[in-house]
């Protein structure tokens, strides 16, 4: 039950936050603040109940789970489930929820208790995708973080908010639409092997479908979370959505629902298609990583700080795919890290960035130079996550990076050196930012506040779990380690992986995928 | 009979009231009291069903199911033209006499089993909706507008007659029931006067329909005709003939004849092309309405092509999805009418969600469940569809109809940005906005607002009433 009240709670809050936003503009803020940290703290509880448990029952799959009827007729249930990994994130989502709410206490100021029904069910919707096993329930949870967001992006973002958020929804909405028809042809083969109708991830978990069919089913969700993730070439929706979307839409949308595409190539599309998967995963490292090297590049080009931010988005999320297709135990505990660690890392950033825009009124780099002697603070907190988003040691994405590399170092040589030398291009675009923006004479003159207590009182939470992440990384890796057994349990039926150290080839039931090391 | 006794009663009853005592809040409460009697009497008929009364109407739970959605559609429709047209001068209570009868003739075109009362029901609905389309006849776009739809319906019917006429001389028999048999009896007949009879047939009913390439009177008409009748003409005619449709067709097989079926797929694919495309070139709110529609009765062809029970429950589900979602769409558009012009360009609605936050919520709800959004019953419509058309591997069909649903989504967000632009981009304020929202319209949208979102989160109990009704439908 627990499930449900997570998400009735946000739901409730967001309409409360709406029709209270006719009174004043401050009761909507308080509700929703309320509503997430009343969430965080049951999630929290949750995560301390858990390692507990985990110890004493370690055969049981779901920590918690909720699961009522809801349209017989068609097999449809509503399905609630989580394990360690949806845990993991359920308490990203809140903990980003929380600095969102904050992060907007002044910089919005028009329809404030409209914007918090949307921040609210965004969440919400965030929530249902994590937590959903129904196939139904995560499709209508998926479309469901579509409209607010676009609402976000289109009434409260800047200049060109139109243009991205139609591009946003519609990008979205296409691949989802895809992942749609592939649902239905899982269900109704399902239907034709066993004749049960049924929507339940464990039911269609087994369906036998000839290679053919499992591969342009397994495309259908792949190109739906591509999209999400977002992957090269599907990316062009991301720069325009993070620069354009208000600050706290840029947080979600760069910590949460980035994460929901690499969720569900964890949750689906590997365990659902193991055969198909497997085949696949070389074309999918391989654009992970000219993901990973083309966001570097294009962040280094950058002149506008947010857009530059948007693109460091696309390489970190890069080697979180590269994790996945690896698909070894390192390798996904290191995706699992470098989630949430780039939530916390990019979500930071952006809300500095978006601090630097409420102050100066712009984002180009070449305008605001020289920082530092202005807001010291401030400019010490961007090196911070800055530095943490090249993989500095000692902070969580480097944990993250450290882990998949080692992962898939097992998995392809060549593959490892070029994500490596993304890493290096990252330096390069950090190390920009700080240089041009921050460094140097105050050409300008600017004379600005520095953060204020509200934004520091975000700021050293983040930095504090991000370096708790990158010392301590232990308990998030014992949460995530059952599920991940789990999950590498269903993928394996039909075919055994065995690793050839000697040539350093993935062999797979004696057809070679073909990636080889040099 | 007794659901058609009792509209038809009202009607003559609403007549003769008027010409003793002009009163439109009088022939309003009349013409509703007698909708909700003809509403109840289904639920005395249902026992007794199925009855064949003579060899012309069938009353069976599908058509008790139809009547039901027609008789709800036609109360809303009358409560939303009271609040219309109490802005208009003129003679204002004749149009609830036309609504009535109009509404006789669709509950005679569901009940149907002989191609006679189709053509009854069908005539007398028609000429109905001529009369009703040009109703406020001192604006020239109405007058225009009925003009147009009564050239081209008498065309159309025209080419029915001469279709119903072929198969007639080639099957000897108009009852659908008896088609049927002469049709899977096996004996070889050629089929030279029985296919061109078809295909005029489909002509007939692809005009009342709206779908390409019948689709051409259908932007005109919605626009030059008021609002609330827009909202009849939309929802209570059109699923009138789908009801007619998959009765005759599933009762006869008729549409597992591959010519057929091509005819329809084409069909299928043309509206939902062409009525996503054309939409985005419009810039009246009505317009894009009337190509929409366009675009969601190809949706249903869809799936009344992969036949069978379930297709018949998916299309009308979605049919009950389309009903509310037109309705409440039109009523917005309606109460935002005031005397001189409906509020139909999409000026009218610039900013209107930071005027009149509620109903622009309404309408955006409405917008929503036509883009399939979840949370809202027009995505559960969709899916059930698209779920139909899987059953039966009709591929080509659902890409077609997947795409073009995204590129509909483009005119749907247009709107959608333009309700929620701030009010500095508005400039002067909004133009022609109506003066007072009457309570009963104001209650009927709501209504209709949280039937959308109920359907949409919990549509069991209404799909199990829609499987109830259509397995008493007789398939070949």
């Amino acid at each position: 039950m627990i499930l449900v009240w997570l998400i009735v709670i946000l739901l409730v809050a967001g309409v409360l936050a709406g029709v209270a936003g006719r009174v004043n503009t401050l009761w909507p803020r308080v509700i929703s603040l309320v509503a997430v940290s009343i969430d965080f703290v049951l999630s929290l509880i949750l995560w301390s109940e858990n390692s507990s448990r985990v110890q004493l029952f370690p055969q049981r799959k779901w920590i918690e789970q909720v699961d009522w009827t809801w349209i017989p007729r068609f097999g449809i249930r509503f399905h609630l489930a989580m394990d360690g990994l949806s845990l993991l994130l359920i308490v990203l989502t809140f903990l980003l929820g929380i600095m969102a709410v904050l992060i907007s206490w002044k910089e919005i100021q028009k329809g404030v208790g409209f914007f918090h029904f949307n921040l609210m069910w965004i969440l919400a919707g965030i929530l249902g995708v994590f937590l959903a096993v129904d196939l139904f329930l995560f499709y209508f949870a998926w479309e469901l973080m579509l409209v607010p967001m676009y609402f976000l992006i289109a009434i409260w973002g800047h200049e060109r908010r139109i243009y991205a958020a139609v591009k946003f929804f519609l990008f979205t909405q296409l691949s989802g639409l895809l992942m749609l028809i592939s649902i239905l042809t899982l269900y109704f083969t399902h239907h034709r092997e066993t004749g049960v109708y049924s929507f339940e991830y464990k039911d269609l978990l087994g369906t036998v479908l000839t290679p053919h069919t499992a591969m342009l089913v397994m495309l259908g969700f792949f190109v739906a979370f591509a999209v999400k993730l977002p992957m090269f070439p599907f990316h062009t929706w991301l720069p325009d959505a993070h620069t354009e979307a208000p600050t706290a839409g840029s947080v979600i949308l760069a910590g949460l629902l980035l994460k929901t595409g690499a969720y569900g190539m964890l949750r689906f599309v590997v365990p659902l298609f193991p055969d198909a998967a497997h085949a696949f995963a070389p074309v999918a490292m391989t654009l992970a990583v000219i993901g990973i090297v083309y966001g570097a590049v294009l962040a280094f080009g950058q002149t506008d700080l947010k857009r530059l931010v948007a693109y460091t988005s696309v390489s970190h999320l890069g080697f979180v795919l590269l994790g996945i297709f690896a698909w070894n135990e390192l390798a996904l505990q290191g995706a699992v890290i470098g989630m949430i660690a780039h939530g916390i890392s990019t979500g930071a950033l952006f809300m500095l960035v978006g601090g630097l825009q409420e102050r100066t009124h712009t984002r180009e780099m070449d305008r605001l130079k020289g920082l530092w002697a202005t807001v010291p603070v401030m400019s010490g907190t961007v090196l911070f996550f800055a530095l943490a988003s090249i993989g500095l040691p000692g902070l969580g994405d480097f944990v993250g990076e450290f882990l998949t590399l080692l992962g898939t170092y097992r998995v392809s040589i060549g593959l490892t050196v070029v994500a490596a030398i993304g890493i290096l291009i990252s330096t390069l675009y950090a190390l920009k930012v700080i240089q041009r923006a921050f460094h140097g004479p105050n050409a300008n003159e600017w004379s600005i506040p520095d953060l204020g207590a509200r934004e520091l009182l975000i700021m050293i939470p983040m930095m504090l779990i991000l370096l708790w992440l990158g010392l301590y990384p232990q308990p998030v890796l014992r949460t995530f380690e059952p599920a991940m057994h789990k999950l590498q349990e269903y993928a394996k039926p039909h075919s055994v992986l065995t690793l050839n150290p000697a040539v350093h080839t993935l062999s797979y039931n004696g057809r070679l995928p073909e990636i080889k090391g040099k | 009979m007794l659901p058609l006794l009792i509209v038809t009663a009202t009607a003559v009853v609403v007549m003769l009231a008027i010409s003793i005592k002009r009163s439109h809040l009088l022939a309003v409460w009349l013409t509703l009291v007698g909708l909700a009697a003809a509403f109840f009497s289904l639920w005395v008929v249902a026992p007794l069903t199925p009855i064949q009364v003579t060899p012309l109407l069938i009353v069976d739970g599908y058509a008790l199911f139809y009547m039901g959605l027609i008789l709800a559609a036609t109360f809303v429709t009358v409560i939303l033209a009271y609040g219309y047209l109490e802005n208009q001068s003129g003679y204002r209570e004749e149009l609830y006499v036309l609504i009535l009868v109009a509404a006789l003739g669709s509950t005679v075109l569901v009940a149907s089993s002989h191609f006679v009362s189709f053509f009854l029901g069908l005539e007398v609905l028609s000429v109905a909706l001529y009369a009703m389309t040009a109703y406020l006849s001192a604006r020239k776009p109405s007058l225009e507008a009925g003009l147009k739809y009564l050239v081209l319906a008498a065309a159309s019917a025209a080419f029915l007659l001469f279709g119903m006429a072929l198969v007639y001389a080639q099957l000897g028999t108009m009852q659908f029931g008896q088609m049927a048999a002469m049709l899977s009896g096996g004996a070889c007949y050629s089929k030279t006067l029985l296919l061109p009879g078809i295909a005029l047939i489909i002509t007939g009913i692809g005009f009342k329909l709206a779908v390409v390439p019948f689709h051409m009177w259908t932007p005109d008409v919605y626009e030059g005709a008021p609002a609330p009748v827009t909202a009849f003409i939309a929802t209570v005619s059109k699923g009138a003939m789908v009801a007619l449709l998959l009765r005759y067709f599933y009762e006869t097989g008729l549409q597992h004849l591959g010519s057929v079926f091509l005819v329809f797929s084409i069909i299928a694919i043309a509206s939902m092309i062409a009525g996503n495309l054309l939409a985005l070139l419009q810039n009246n709110v009505k317009r894009i309405l009337a190509y929409s529609s366009i675009a969601h009765l190809g949706y249903v062809l869809v799936a009344f092509l992969a036949g069978g029970t379930r297709a018949a429950a998916a299309v009308t589900f979605y049919l009950v999805a389309y009903f509310i979602t037109t309705l409440g769409a039109f009523g917005v558009v309606s109460v935002l009418s005031n005397g001189e012009r409906d509020a139909d360009a999409i000026d009218d609605y610039r900013g209107l969600f930071w005027r009149r936050p509620v109903l622009a919520g309404i309408f955006t709800l409405m917008l929503l469940s036509l883009a399939g959004i979840p949370l809202t019953a027009g995505f559960v419509g969709k899916f059930f569809l698209v779920a139909a058309g899987a059953s039966s591997a009709l591929w080509g069909l659902i890409f077609t109809l997947i795409v073009t649903s995204v590129v509909g989504l483009f005119y749907y967000l247009r709107i959608l940005v333009a309700l929620y632009a701030s009010p500095a981009e508005t400039g002067e304020a909004a133009p022609a906005v109506l003066p007072a929202l009457s309570r009963s319209t104001s209650y009927v949208l709501a209504a209709l607002s949280v039937l959308l979102v109920w359907i949409g989160v919990y549509p069991a109990p209404i799909l199990d009433a829609v499987q109830r009704a259509v397995s008493t439908l007789r398939l070949f």
